[in-house]
């Protein structure tokens, strides 16, 4: 259920690597949660960010959560389509709906992140 | 705490794929299959809504009709049987103790409903000033069941339930406000043309026993209505673009009706006077020193209650309730502020970051409940 081609965080985001840019999204979990999602504020492209900083805030209509960035890098693209289309958080958290594209500077740090039975194991 | 209150239907919803939340000392449906899709169903279709929570009190007797006019801000004396009034109920002080309805069942029988939040507390007020005879009362809340139809097509589906068919007309003869006792399998049921979403609806208060036989008797009949059931979150966000008040959010102890802009609900000088009278001629006399205004935050975050908002630098109020409007597709908020400001150009405080916003007129949604409930709404 759990797809094992990237790594998450105890704050449900994922990141998925390819080559040096990791791609971050939410989880299905976290997307179904919060609830119909309205509105998520990303971070300025080029901003530099370290592991665990909230880059940004993800809003349903009864709340809002930080967006948390799993691994340190630089932002070198936000996803255009949830301006217009928030909703593709929801329905396709983990493809759609990607939130961040980052410049990973230590790939070591994906190692401190759980994989996709680890989660699983956290969801309980 | 203690235990939580289940309704009659608890079960339903939990077997239905409902959240369930704590809510005023109940576990409720905080939605079943999304807010948005809830919200749409009720605008566009017809929507179900357990609200049983609500506290119901009969007041009956002779000296009914005087006395519970003293005590609310709206006027109710004189009023027909089968009449509904909207009113506030405030202290001393003018100040809100909660906002109700109030039926007028029979010449000396009335229904008070109050928010379940303010049961308690309304229950005692009233207690506290009972006379010494000719009122009773009777707090049916624990066996009895509310539920809310509202949409377009609650007409035509209420008219369907078997136990309400052949009352076609009465329910045709039903103008906004309006209600009428039945008898039912397990005792009385009172119907009413009132609701708190915007849209055309009904409500049905039913013994306790004939909740689920009728819950279920609607979404079966509705089926090709397109009806679903509706959790409390996009009961919020229906009546927030309605712009009602909510207690607890628009409607407080700290500030009085004529503040949150339900004035209309507060006669001053209908005969007898009432508690918070004076108070609130003062007030009205001298200006509210506060007033609720809507608001617009174009292109950022939304500004949920609590936010503070500024005018040239200087904070003049607070957000009262603030989310994402389904039908309006806008971020809005209401909020309480320093009248005076009211025409300055306002700033919210959203995480720390001020953000612009515009004053938007009130309601931000039109209400639909008069006339052809089928009626197009358009949106400006």
């Amino acid at each position: 259920m759990i797809p094992n081609d990237r790594k998450y965080t105890q704050e449900h985001e994922w990141v998925q690597v390819e080559g040096e840019i990791g791609i971050v999204g939410i989880t299905d979990h976290a997307a179904s949660e919060l609830g119909d999602i309205v509105y998520v504020d990303l971070p300025e492209v080029g901003a530099e960010f370290s592991a665990g900083d909230s880059v940004g805030s993800i809003e349903s209509v009864k709340a809002v959560a930080d967006l948390y960035l799993p691994v340190s890098g630089e932002i070198v693209e936000v996803n255009p389509a949830l301006d217009g289309d928030p909703g593709l958080v929801n329905s396709s958290p983990l493809d759609d709906g990607w939130m961040v594209k980052v410049r990973l500077v230590d790939p070591a740090e994906l190692d401190s992140l759980l994989d996709a039975a680890g989660y699983e194991e956290l969801l309980g | 705490m203690g235990e939580l209150k289940q309704t009659p239907l608890t079960r339903w919803h939990e077997e239905h794929g409902a959240r369930m939340v704590p809510f005023a000392g109940y576990t409720m449906p905080v939605q079943y299959t999304g807010v948005l899709a809830e919200h749409a169903a009720v605008r566009e279709r017809v929507g179900l809504f357990d609200i049983t929570h609500m506290g119901e009190v009969y007041v009956a007797g002779p000296g009914a009709e005087a006395w519970l006019s003293g005590l609310v801000t709206n006027t109710i004396g004189g009023i027909e049987v089968g009449k509904v009034v909207y009113t506030t109920m405030c202290n001393e002080q003018g100040r809100c103790l909660d906002d109700m309805l109030i039926y007028r069942l029979a010449a000396e029988r009335w229904l008070v409903v109050m928010n379940a939040s303010n049961h308690a507390k309304i229950a005692a007020w009233l207690r506290k000033h009972l006379p010494a005879s000719g009122v009773a009362l009777d707090d049916a809340s624990d066996r009895t069941g509310l539920i809310a139809v509202q949409g377009p097509a609650s007409r035509e589906l209420v008219g369907r339930l078997g136990r309400l068919a052949r009352r076609g007309a009465d329910l045709d003869l039903l103008d906004f406000y309006t209600g009428f006792a039945c008898a039912g399998p397990g005792g009385e049921w009172i119907v009413s043309r009132t609701g708190y979403t915007g849209e055309h609806g009904y409500e049905l208060y039913l013994p306790n026993a004939d909740m689920l036989p009728v819950w279920t008797e609607l979404l079966a009949q509705g089926a090709d209505l397109g009806v679903e059931p509706i959790g409390l979150a996009a009961r919020d966000t229906l009546r927030f673009e309605a712009s009602y008040c909510l207690y607890g959010h628009e409607l407080s102890e700290d500030w009085t009706p004529l503040e949150a802009g339900i004035g209309w609900a507060v006669k001053l000088k209908k005969p007898g006077g009432f508690i918070g009278r004076d108070a609130l001629a003062a007030q009205k006399a001298a200006g509210p020193a506060r007033t609720l205004v809507g608001l617009e935050v174009t292109g950022g975050p939304i500004a949920r209650e609590g936010a503070e908002v500024f005018a040239a630098g200087r904070k003049v109020g607070f957000v009262t309730s603030g989310t994402f409007a389904p039908t309006l597709q806008k971020k809005l908020a209401l909020a309480l502020i320093e009248a005076k400001s009211a025409g300055a150009d306002l700033a919210v405080d959203v995480r720390g970051k001020r953000l612009a916003c515009k004053r938007v007129a009130l309601p931000f949604l039109a209400a639909r409940v008069k006339g052809d409930p089928r009626a197009e709404r358009t949106l400006s």
